[in-house]
């Protein structure tokens, strides 16, 4: 009874009744979500995780733009069936400057967190221009434009470097000044490559966890069968 | 109640309600319904022939995917819930709208806000996060008619002539409550440009506040505006009071606390603290409680005007989606328990989930919610029930046809993702697994079709009711409530 009579009170001031919806739907926010905030470990950067060179950072932006994280996750769970499928699972430090973060929240395509130095730079090409060239069954879309234009399109990188440089990223001056030299000559399709090889390329190369691989990490060592550890895409692109 | 023929807007009295508003606002709904399936319906058939993009980026499944989601869930959704609100925030008020030139105002802006943002994506401008990808300015234009849209709302709720606030209301309220603190928190970022920003939240912390946001736009604007929705329009269809007042507060108060603890479900197993995880899930599964209270009572509301289901098709919209929201609500629970979560993560049963809610309760209640509203606005009849009762069974088929479908994919891409041989090896490829999509892909895209002939037949008989006719002007009663 009493309950409902003090609810005749809030029901009857639309002041009280903003305020109690703020306040009750806060509660969740402020003991779940900000203590994360203030949990800098969380953000810490692993031992290998550096803040990507210019190249990365542009096939970053690119990689958002066109969506490819509404197919792809880049998120390892700590699973034995994954690990196996994709390599050593993800850690928080390695997405200390992911700004968005991409781990996505659906595999229509494979997770890409280990991607790097698993296939050549030529296949990638070829992948992206026309992916059923490569896989015959895909149903990735084909992203010819990105090898039409050049890397430096849209705002200046040295913006995009300064700006996650006053978000705590470590670029130095020296970095951001040389950062447009850095992409001359290139086009989207590299800058993107440049991106995709790095995913997860400093494990690959003997970082943390390598034992808990059970495939070779070198590409040409990797077993040809596709029901194997290799199981990302056709086996002959392990080649 | 004094109902009069408004000769114009010169002549108008200046105690009737502002509906005109409303009307351009179910309208523009229905179009948005339009264009966003219309993209739903090519991105699944971009599945199943990944070469009709022909090559061009706006085309391109990734651009045109996120197109699809904002214009369901901002464009007809929101566009749906705000002209509701302003229809039914008068009528339980027994007041004209406050600042109707501000409501009118939230209509233009938003239309023209999506309208250019949904271009914005086509053009390749994406913020990166889930139903938060509209770039900075439009974050900010979002912000600007949001606020105006409180303005509007509460300021008719401060000038009401009934003292108590319906209960349709405090969703309503809700909605724009949380929605403007979720968006202006997880929209915070540095631009670079006026096409790119940086999230100012890195890495595990903006999976943490992303997620945060996305369950509970899920939360508050698909499940808390509309069941706003629900509130005001079922009791007054099946013309019978809500079941339980006093469920109804137990349900709103806990609805409103325990669905922002809910957003870590979507990162299980993720890179992010096992505690958060932990009441993530636990929260997710007490939501259960407040969503089937809610359910009750409507059901219990329909309850004894089950006749009225034989020849009503809005009526029938409506109380089908109470059973599609009774789903949604069970199997977003199940799917966040851990074990679960294992199988259904980034796998398609997620899709399938999805619709069962947007399809089946957002959709429908919203269909049905229009038959109702657009022959009052109107003061005419609906052009057609026959039409009508032919939607509510394209939409039955369609929605029950994919959500099969994308449990069947879903549940077997989950499996066979995990699945060992005997000595301990990965059973199939990726490659392999993908590929056996191909059916169940196919079937939803045949859903998705069904389901759109239905919303085609929506439209032209909404546009046959109105063609040709003005929203007619309906005073307050002349009692106050005091």
């Amino acid at each position: 009874m009493d309950g409902v009579g003090l609810h005749k009170r809030l029901e009857a001031n639309s002041g009280l009744l903003i305020f109690g919806i703020l306040l009750v739907s806060a509660i969740g926010g402020l003991v779940q979500v900000l203590p994360s905030i203030f949990q800098d470990s969380l953000v810490a950067p692993t031992a290998q995780t550096t803040p990507y060179d210019p190249s990365e950072l542009i096939g970053r932006d690119i990689y958002i733009r066109e969506g490819c994280g509404v197919c792809h996750s880049q998120q390892v769970r700590p699973l034995l069936a994954e690990i196996k499928r994709y390599g050593p699972y993800s850690r928080a430090g390695e997405s200390a400057y992911d700004r968005p973060f991409l781990w996505g929240s659906k595999r229509t395509g494979p997770d890409l967190h280990r991607i790097g130095g698993r296939y050549s730079d030529e296949w990638h090409r070829l992948h992206l221009i026309d992916p059923r060239s490569v896989v015959p069954n895909s149903i990735m879309p084909a992203y010819p434009w990105l090898a039409e234009r050049p890397a430096n399109r849209g705002p200046d990188v040295r913006r995009r470097m300064r700006a996650l440089q006053a978000l705590g990223h470590p670029y130095s001056e020296a970095e951001i000044a040389a950062a447009p030299a850095a992409l001359a000559g290139l086009m989207e399709i590299d800058a993107l490559i440049a991106y995709l090889q790095g995913l997860g390329a400093t494990l690959n190369a003997g970082g943390f966890d390598q034992a808990s691989r059970t495939a070779p990490s070198t590409r040409e060592q990797r077993p040809h069968s596709a029901d194997g550890g290799d199981a990302h895409f056709a086996p002959e692109a392990a080649g | 109640m004094a109902v009069e023929q408004a000769a114009g807007r010169a002549l108008r009295p200046a105690g009737v309600y502002h509906d005109r508003a409303v009307t351009a606002l179910v309208l523009c709904s229905v179009v948005w319904a339009l264009l966003g399936m219309l993209a739903g319906l090519y991105v699944a058939a971009e599945l199943v022939w990944p070469e009709i993009d022909f090559g061009r980026e706006w085309l391109s499944y990734g651009r045109l995917r996120t197109l699809h989601t904002n214009a369901v869930i901002f464009g007809f959704g929101v566009s749906a819930l705000m002209g509701t609100a302003f229809y039914s925030v008068q009528r339980t008020c027994h007041v004209p709208l406050f600042a109707p030139r501000l409501a009118w105002f939230c209509c233009i802006g938003w239309q023209l806000g999506m309208l250019a943002g949904g271009l914005s994506l086509l053009a390749g401008w994406n913020a990166g996060k889930e139903y938060a990808e509209l770039e900075w300015p439009f974050d900010i234009a979002i912000a600007v008619v949001w606020v105006c849209f409180a303005v509007v709302f509460f300021g008719t709720i401060a000038k009401r002539r009934i003292q108590p606030i319906y209960v349709s209301n405090w969703f309503y309220g809700a909605l724009i409550i949380v929605i403007a603190m979720l968006h202006i928190v997880n929209s915070l970022a540095v631009p670079v440009g006026l096409s790119k920003s940086y999230s100012l939240f890195a890495g595990a912390q903006d999976a943490i506040v992303q997620w945060w946001y996305g369950h509970n736009a899920v939360g508050f604007l698909l499940t808390g505006g509309f069941l706003g929705m629900l509130y005001y329009f079922l009791p007054k269809h099946a013309d019978r009071p809500i079941w339980s007042y006093r469920l109804s507060i137990v349900a709103f108060w806990s609805f409103t606390y325990a669905y922002i603890w809910a957003g870590p479900h979507h990162l299980h197993y993720n890179a992010i603290p096992e505690w958060v995880q932990s009441l993530g899930m636990v929260m997710s599964l007490v939501l259960l409680a407040p969503s089937w209270a809610t359910m009750v009572n409507g059901v219990m509301t329909v309850a004894g005007a089950w006749e009225k289901l034989k020849t009503d098709p809005a009526l029938k919209f409506i109380v089908l989606s109470l059973a599609f929201y009774g789903l949604a609500t069970f199997e977003g629970p199940m799917m966040s328990i851990k074990s679960v979560n294992v199988v259904s993560h980034f796998t398609d049963w997620t899709i399938g989930h999805v619709h069962s809610g947007a399809l089946g309760w957002n959709a429908m209640i919203t269909f049905g919610t229009f038959y109702f509203l657009v022959p009052r606005l109107m003061g005419a009849p609906l052009h057609s029930v026959r039409l009508a009762n032919i939607h509510f069974w394209l939409a039955l088929a369609g929605t029950m046809l994919y959500i099969l479908a994308m449990w069947g994919a879903g549940v077997s891409q989950g499996l066979l993702w995990l699945s060992l041989d005997e000595i301990g090896e990965l059973s199939f490829s990726f490659k392999d697994i993908m590929a056996s999509m191909a059916p169940y892909y196919a079937l939803r895209l045949a859903a998705g079709l069904i389901f759109f002939a239905g919303v085609l037949l929506l439209a032209f008989n909404l546009f046959m009711t109105v063609k040709g006719r003005r929203t007619i002007a309906v005073a307050p009663p002349k009692t106050t409530g005091f």
